[in-house]
């Protein structure tokens, strides 16, 4: 007999090696970038838009803490000790091992049909009535059908599409759009945005829609199974569905999907 | 041992020599044309050098960005310094009138400069941003004379690699590799918006870089020295800002 079921063959893992590697280097380097970042906010927690912006110029808006620099007026009667010096090399090392590392995932994502298969919507999905439907059954509570247990739904294709070629690209533009020398180079990065300050104020928006991202994933990832979800993206957890084989042997499927919600 | 795994080996061991040669030839070719920053030792040598080299590979000769006059900031932000050392105070109370610029290191020929010496040379104006590593900036029009026509004076020896320029308050001094000390946007800076260069913005001289964040135009600069290596400035960092924990190359 079988046993075999393609899904459950310890040989075919959920995620590929692949996949894996650069998801952890990548959760490693976001989380690199999203504190520095926010040191490097501390010393000038003022937005602006346009090309300038200082203390001497009207804010958009502020984040209401203490400041890094007793230049700025906060309100707050504490200065907080300057981070920046550390937080911009490691800012930018980061954003390097983010961007080779998301460079690799590409070309492998289009070489191998990755993002054909498990991240660009299936054919028929690609309507607001799959969209809603979606939604509805999330708000019903309901368990993933057959086809959800071995690849994303519309929803989660959605997500990772607009992560992965929207706001990966975007808080790329927007952060080199800050740097003097690279819009020497290419001034129109910084002047498509509406300036220098504009930049500044999408990429903290972007990273922010980014950490969105990021507390909702967990937080799935923890309402469908954390355990096995982390052993999926770890080990490539034989025994989960696998992404790779999208052909589920029929009898099973609907076990292996009972078996990621406890 | 299988013939899979044999191959897998061989494989294996072609791919790790390629890419271990590959390595050592892009360090050989980085070396030879100069795009390893002088700072790019411990943890952060890595980000740093990648940082460095794809700007100057990207554009090294670029034009700094420059903005229309009526975009020029009307309460610009001049950012605090240390209070002014006795040196300066002497300068500032007979209205800066003995200030010199001395160029020495490797020159043919050294020498000094006065402010007089400085406006006879052949000046421009620009209206450029001030860009702070902090994330604020201000757009102002700058006068000064270029680097350039300095170091042409002076003649600058073909094997300098970097400019070094102190201010004349303690532990401020920076310096900038060839593709910005030859840039024709980097002034040495005389005047802001139609006037003298205010003290609050570095005057009476500023080497200003704009093409580079802030902190690597050195405010009330008093000499400048051309040199081959940085070994033997302070730390060998590059420049003061590396010292203090902050990069050497500034351009992002």
């Amino acid at each position: 007999m079988s046993a075999a079921s393609p899904a459950r063959n310890p040989a075919t893992p959920r995620h590929t090696a692949l996949v894996r590697v650069t998801h952890w280097i990548t959760v490693l380097a976001f989380f690199a970038l999203l504190i520095t970042g926010a040191e490097i906010v501390v010393s000038h927690p003022r937005f602006y838009w346009g090309e300038v912006g200082n203390v001497m110029t009207r804010p958009l808006f502020t984040i209401p803490i203490p400041s890094s620099r007793d230049t700025v007026p906060t309100g707050f009667n504490y200065v907080m000790p300057d981070q920046n010096g550390w937080s911009r090399y490691l800012h930018f090392q980061a954003a390097w091992v983010a961007v080779l590392t998301g460079l690799v995932y590409a070309i492998y994502g289009f070489w191998t049909g990755h993002f054909r298969k498990n991240i660009f919507p299936a054919r028929g999905d690609r309507t607001w009535r799959a969209f809603s439907a979606r939604i509805a059954k999330y708000l019903r509570r309901a368990p993933p059908d057959e086809a959800e247990a071995h690849s994303y739904n519309i929803l989660q294709r959605t997500a990772y599409l607009g992560v992965i070629f929207v706001l990966f690209p975007l808080v790329i533009w927007t952060g080199l759009a800050m740097s003097p020398a690279f819009t020497a180079a290419f001034p129109a990065t910084a002047s498509l945005l509406g300036g220098r300050q504009s930049a500044r104020t999408l990429h903290f928006f972007v990273s922010g829609f980014l950490l969105l991202f990021l507390i909702i994933h967990v937080a799935m990832v923890a309402l469908s199974g954390f355990r096995s979800r982390m052993r999926a993206m770890i080990t490539g957890g034989a025994g989960a569905p696998s992404l790779t084989t999208p052909e589920p042997a029929p009898a099973l499927a609907p076990e292996l999907a009972n078996q990621e919600r406890p | 041992m299988s013939n899979i795994s044999r191959r897998k080996l061989i494989t294996a061991g072609l791919a790790a020599t390629a890419g271990l040669g590959g390595v050592a030839a892009a360090a050989h070719l980085a070396r030879r044309y100069g795009l390893i920053p002088p700072d790019h030792g411990g943890i952060y040598g890595p980000g740093e050098t990648l940082t460095y080299a794809a700007q100057r590979i990207l554009g090294a000769h670029a034009p700094a960005r420059q903005f229309p006059r009526s975009m020029i900031s009307k309460d610009p932000f001049a950012n605090e310094t240390a209070p002014p050392n006795d040196a300066f105070k002497r300068h500032q109370a007979v209205g800066f009138r003995d200030w010199s610029l001395n160029v020495d290191g490797m020159v043919a020929h050294p020498a000094s400069f006065s402010l007089a010496d400085l406006r006879s040379l052949p000046v421009r104006s620009q209206i450029t941003e001030v860009a702070c590593e902090e994330g604020w900036s201000y757009i102002a029009e700058w006068t000064g004379t270029p680097l350039v026509e300095v170091l042409n004076i002076v003649g600058v020896l073909p094997q300098t690699r970097y400019i070094v320029y102190f201010s004349i308050q303690p532990d401020w001094w920076e310096s900038i590799d060839m593709a910005d000390a030859l840039h024709p946007h980097t002034f040495l800076t005389l005047g802001m918006n139609d006037g003298d260069l205010p003290v609050r913005f570095g005057g009476p001289l500023r080497l200003r870089v704009p093409r580079q964040l802030g902190y690597k135009s050195v405010k009330y600069i008093t000499r400048i020295t051309a040199t081959d290596s940085m070994k033997h400035f302070g730390k060998g960092l590059g420049s003061a800002s590396p010292e203090g924990g902050y990069a050497w190359y500034a351009g992002i």
